[in-house]
């Protein structure tokens, strides 16, 4: 997310110049998103934390299955992957709540402020933190978390004189990896975007509480709409976008997201017409929260 | 052209009336000192000025229609709000490298020289510094930062008198070169008098005192009158009367010092002083009119 210009900020030879630097928009993104990253550590420490706890569940059911002499586990590398990336959900809808809203209750939007900055790059830098970011750096923690599984069982499943001919019967390491990258770019980095920016909504608007302001109106719409019509397509259009793009046919119970994902090809994901009205939806929840920065004074 | 230009300069919150069509002129290389009373205006005359606020009327701060440009704006003024604002979680290089990363007029070697002077420790943050250090920690920001304009809205708030005393010294040695201009807000103003170049009275958002220091400190005089002298003294029209250990001190516009002289005794009032006199002649002409 850098390129080598970005990294030496403080280098002798620019604090020399007496010129004013010239500041890229690029440039400023770049340092909007790393001050997220240092303000919100819980960004990167909590799949962290979810891998690390994975992996010492695994390693003690493995061991466990060694020392009875069981069958080798079904090693759930789905599970793990579904585990990491689930804590980046939740990590990415607690972090929006609180990215418009936090600066405001501490009063420091008015230090933002004075720096020249525009409540655009702040906004959208605020948006690639659960759009970008957090799926990126899920995938990587999810894939090294897998590759750290395939060596920890292999070895235990050699120690135990067991034989290792099960592990390539699964989908080849690489092939799952790219299914998941797929699965992160498509689901949560675009079809998730009007969740985020409703969020980022809320939290540019709250004049407090902004997890009731989040959850109360669906929630509110839906009694309405159930009470009054006797119907549910609120809740529908919400399961829809939460559940993904997949054909209603196809998401049979037994069937995990990822699986059902690659019968999804590209071509099929980018014509469906949700995607594309997510992504308007979610253009006007971001201009809205754009402009109610700019009016927005601290609580 | 003026660095700050504001002509009908209104903003309400409602029925409320923060600004009342101010207009106001500052030129470059002025340190003006705004003073007025709790909710007289004076933050939402800065704020929008600063691009914080929107308003009605005409404003041009650096040529610049402040609400539409602020992003732009920043690159040539700063503030600082209050000593309270700079995040709580963040570390001091953080702001440094923040700084130099988004601020094209960020001089961080500048920064680094000022933070010397300091007992401010690299890896602190900003939570675990005393009130007085935050401060220094902002002043040392800001001063790194090439600007024409610095506002600042009550910048030692809460601050000891030691602290307070560094800020605005090195504020005029460190940074103040008479191409830069200056507005600052506070209640202290006994301690900015000679700090200032210009002086403003803000009440119920009106300007009802505007002049420079030297206009100031020719046309008003103060005299400790001699009992005996009162009535004499009182014939010359004060424009404001207090009592001050069972002795009348009388402040007077535009009289001659030598006239003065023979009542008691001369000294230049104190900012202070004038603001009491300007905001009680104010309310009894008010009250007047209204009976």
């Amino acid at each position: 997310m850098s390129t080598p210009s970005n990294t030496v900020p403080g280098s002798p030879l620019e604090s020399q110049v007496t010129a004013p630097a010239v500041i890229t928009a690029s440039r400023r993104m770049y340092w909007s998103v790393r001050r997220e990253l240092w303000e919100h550590r819980s960004i990167y420490i909590a799949p962290l934390a979810a891998a690390a706890v994975f992996l010492l569940a695994f390693l003690t059911g493995l061991t466990l299955s060694a020392a009875h002499r069981h069958e080798p586990l079904d090693i759930p590398y789905e599970f793990a992957a579904a585990l990491i990336m689930g804590t980046g959900f939740i990590v990415g809808i607690f972090y929006s709540l609180d990215a418009l809203y936090g600066e405001r209750r501490d009063r420091s939007i008015l230090f933002w402020k004075s720096l020249p900055v525009s409540d655009l790059t702040t906004v959208l830098s605020k948006l690639a933190i659960p759009l970008v970011i957090l799926p990126l750096l899920s995938f990587a923690i999810a894939v090294v978390t897998q590759f750290v599984m395939l060596l920890l069982s292999s070895a235990v499943l050699l120690g135990s004189g067991l034989s290792v001919g099960t592990l390539g019967a699964r989908m080849s390491f690489f092939h799952m990896s790219l299914m998941l990258l797929y699965h992160i770019l498509t689901v949560h980095g675009l079809w998730y975007a009007p969740i985020y920016g409703w969020l980022l909504l809320v939290s540019a608007w709250a004049p407090r509480a902004p997890f009731i302001w989040a959850f109360l109106p669906p929630f509110v719409i839906w009694g309405v709409e159930k009470i009054a019509f006797r119907t549910s397509h609120f809740l529908g259009m919400l399961q829809y976008r939460l559940t993904g793009p997949v054909p209603s046919t196809t998401t049979a119970r037994s069937g995990n997201l990822m699986e059902m994902m690659s019968a999804l090809t590209p071509v099929q994901f980018f014509s469906r017409p949700g995607l594309w009205v997510g992504l308007a939806v979610a253009a006007i929840f971001l201009a809205a929260a754009v402009r109610l920065r700019r009016y927005r004074e601290p609580i | 052209m003026g660095c700050i230009e504001a002509r009908g300069l209104r903003k309400a919150f409602g029925t409320t009336i923060a600004v009342d069509g101010i207009n106001v002129r500052v030129e470059e290389g002025r340190i003006l000192g705004l003073i007025g009373p709790n909710g007289a205006g004076k933050t939402t005359a800065l704020n929008a000025i600063l691009g914080l606020t929107s308003y009605e009327g005409e404003l041009r701060v650096l040529g610049r229609d402040p609400w539409t440009e602020r992003e732009k704006l920043m690159r040539d003024a700063c503030f600082i709000a209050d000593v309270a604002v700079l995040p709580r979680w963040m570390r001091v290089w953080q702001a440094l490298d923040y700084f130099a990363g988004v601020h094209p007029r960020f001089d961080r070697a500048k920064a680094e020289g000022f933070l010397a002077k300091t007992t401010i420790g690299r890896a602190s943050k900003v939570r675990e510094l005393s009130k007085g250090m935050v401060a220094q920690l902002h002043l040392a920001l800001v001063m790194a930062i090439d600007a024409k304009l610095l506002v600042l809205d009550e910048p030692t708030l809460g601050l000891d008198i030691l602290y307070r005393k560094q800020f605005y010294d090195s504020l005029l040695n460190d940074y103040f070169d008479r191409s830069r201009t200056i507005v600052v807000t506070t209640h202290q103003v006994e301690e900015i008098q000679d700090v200032l170049t210009d002086v403003m009275f803000i009440n119920r958002g009106r300007i009802v005192f505007d002049c420079s220091m030297e206009e100031f400190e020719s046309r008003y005089l103060e005299v400790t009158v001699n009992p005996e002298q009162i009535a004499a003294a009182r014939a010359l029209k004060p424009i404001h009367e207090r009592q001050v250990f069972g002795r009348s001190i009388l402040l007077f516009d535009r009289v001659e010092r030598q006239q003065l002289a023979a009542l008691g005794d001369v000294r230049t009032p104190s900012i202070a002083d004038l603001f009491v006199a300007v905001l009680s002649n104010q309310s009894g002409a008010a009250q007047g009119g209204a009976r």
